[in-house]
């Protein structure tokens, strides 16, 4: 092998203003070197707002992915499930980092956004925070988020705001890939025995009073025309997916209620299940243990 | 000021990917552009995935290369648009990485509007790198890195990678 092999690793260990991975992350800005100046005509804390929310979604979710990790029933589902959840954080990164840079009054970065905020600031959708009790229903969740997120930043790929634009497009190839592992699942557990029909069906009948908040608008998207996308738009695609996916697999679409809502506001609105604190408690107990500490 | 010996992009160019060696950043088309002026230069980069972690490293070591050539200053950038595609991988990049064991990746879909949902009913055929065979079967989605997925030879047994097409 040539000398070059190593080469990406010789500097690890000399004196430089830069942190390295392998001491720990020293995670510099995502967005280094990108234009962040907001376009003229959208407003900077709506957008600011708005990518958070989406960040959110992705950096909850994908640490619910992670807590999977060593869980997993074979190599391989271990290895796909890492990769898509450090696609979902590689997201939610340069979504905080725009976030903060588009209102640097939410957060000073996006370490200050993901490790310094209390479950009441956190915008995600509810349908993320849930702990999976079996694999069923982490397949069945993930179809439903990756195939909504992946309607959504399809259309958002168009955004009037070309940083929220390139990270949609960037993630949306991503997503193709998640929505197709779990929808593969979805119908080989569902199609299977009679043991994981049964508990497929059980998982979506779980789930499905989460799913309604993921469609509906708020204020933030209401501000952003052109910039971002009212997720009731996406509803006519995200049900036909998953329509064909519980078709082939054999599966009811559950005919559920909604989850409650505390005077119509919900995960948007900062309005959480008693889940995400527990989310929250791992995600962020070293950094607000060591608060100064680069890691 | 010693006028560097080799042209920012040659020395941008030779910086392997630290998750896959046998390559270079050029190889896989991640190094966007390199900017010269005098000794000083600006180095653009693209993510190939939104959570590659390489690309810290990518940067930090663009920029350790950079200053040993002689370029004083070196700024290294990260550009999103356009997304990156396995499309963007030379033909020399490809013959590299089959001859370390792993498939080069077929065409990238050209999307337009809705992705079209993939139950697995219809499958890529990959050639085995190590045999030449056709008679080889997907493993997983999802490998080791956040570009490649697992393959297996039918007809050789081994286990191999595949760079999967985005």
């Amino acid at each position: 092998m040539a000398e070059d092999e190593f080469t990406a690793y010789h500097s690890l260990g000399e004196d430089s203003e830069d942190h390295r991975w392998a001491f720990g992350t020293g995670f510099t800005d995502p967005l280094e070197g990108i234009d962040t100046s907001v376009p003229e005509g959208i407003d900077p804390p709506s957008l600011a707002a708005y990518c958070l929310a989406l960040g959110d979604d992705a950096l909850i979710y994908s640490h619910r992915l992670q807590q999977w990790l060593t869980r997993m029933p074979e190599l391989e589902e271990e290895t796909a499930l890492a990769n898509i959840a450090l696609d979902l954080l590689g997201q939610a990164r340069m979504l905080l980092a725009r976030a903060a840079k588009a209102d640097p009054s939410l957060g000073a970065d996006e370490d200050a956004l993901a490790f310094l905020r209390e479950s009441k600031q956190f915008r995600n959708v509810r349908l993320v925070e849930r702990h999976d009790d079996d694999f069923a229903e982490l397949v069945a969740r993930l179809l439903v988020f990756a195939t909504w997120r992946l309607a959504l930043f399809t259309k958002l790929s168009a955004s009037g705001d070309p940083v929220l634009a390139a990270i949609a497009a960037k993630g949306a190839k991503e997503l193709a890939y998640h929505r197709d592992y779990a929808g593969q699942w979805v119908v080989r557990l569902g199609d299977g025995t009679g043991e994981s029909h049964a508990r497929m069906q059980r998982a979506l009948d779980t789930l499905w009073p989460l799913v309604g908040e993921l469609f509906v608008i708020t204020g933030v998207e209401q501000a952003l025309p052109g910039t971002a996308v009212d997720p009731a738009l996406v509803r006519p695609e995200t049900d036909a997916i998953i329509d064909t996916v519980l078709a082939t697999a054999g599966l009811d679409r559950p005919d559920v209620a909604p989850l409650g809502t505390l005077a119509g506001r919900a995960g948007r609105d900062g309005v959480h299940t008693e889940a995400l604190g527990y989310v929250l408690a791992e995600l962020q107990s070293v950094a607000r243990a060591h608060p100064d500490a680069t890691w | 000021m010693v006028a560097p010996a080799l042209t920012a992009w040659d020395v941008a160019a030779q910086t392997p990917d630290p998750e896959l060696p046998m390559v270079t950043v050029a190889d896989l088309g991640i190094l966007r552009s390199v900017e010269q002026d005098g000794d000083r230069v600006v180095v653009t980069i693209t993510p190939t995935y939104s959570g590659c972690p390489a690309m810290r490293e990518i940067g930090a070591d663009l920029r350790h290369r950079l200053q040993q050539a002689g370029y004083a200053e070196v700024e290294v950038r990260t550009e999103l648009a356009p997304a990156w595609t396995s499309d963007w991988i030379t033909a020399d990049g490809r013959r590299k990485l089959a001859g370390a064991g792993i498939a080069p990746p077929h065409s990238a879909p050209a999307r337009h509007g809705p992705a079209p949902l993939n139950l697995g009913l219809t499958r890529r055929a990959v050639q085995c790198p190590q045999c030449g065979s056709a008679n080889t079967e997907r493993s997983a989605d999802f490998g080791s890195t956040a570009c490649k997925a697992l393959y297996r030879c039918a007809d050789c047994s081994e286990p191999f990678e595949y760079v999967k097409e985005i």
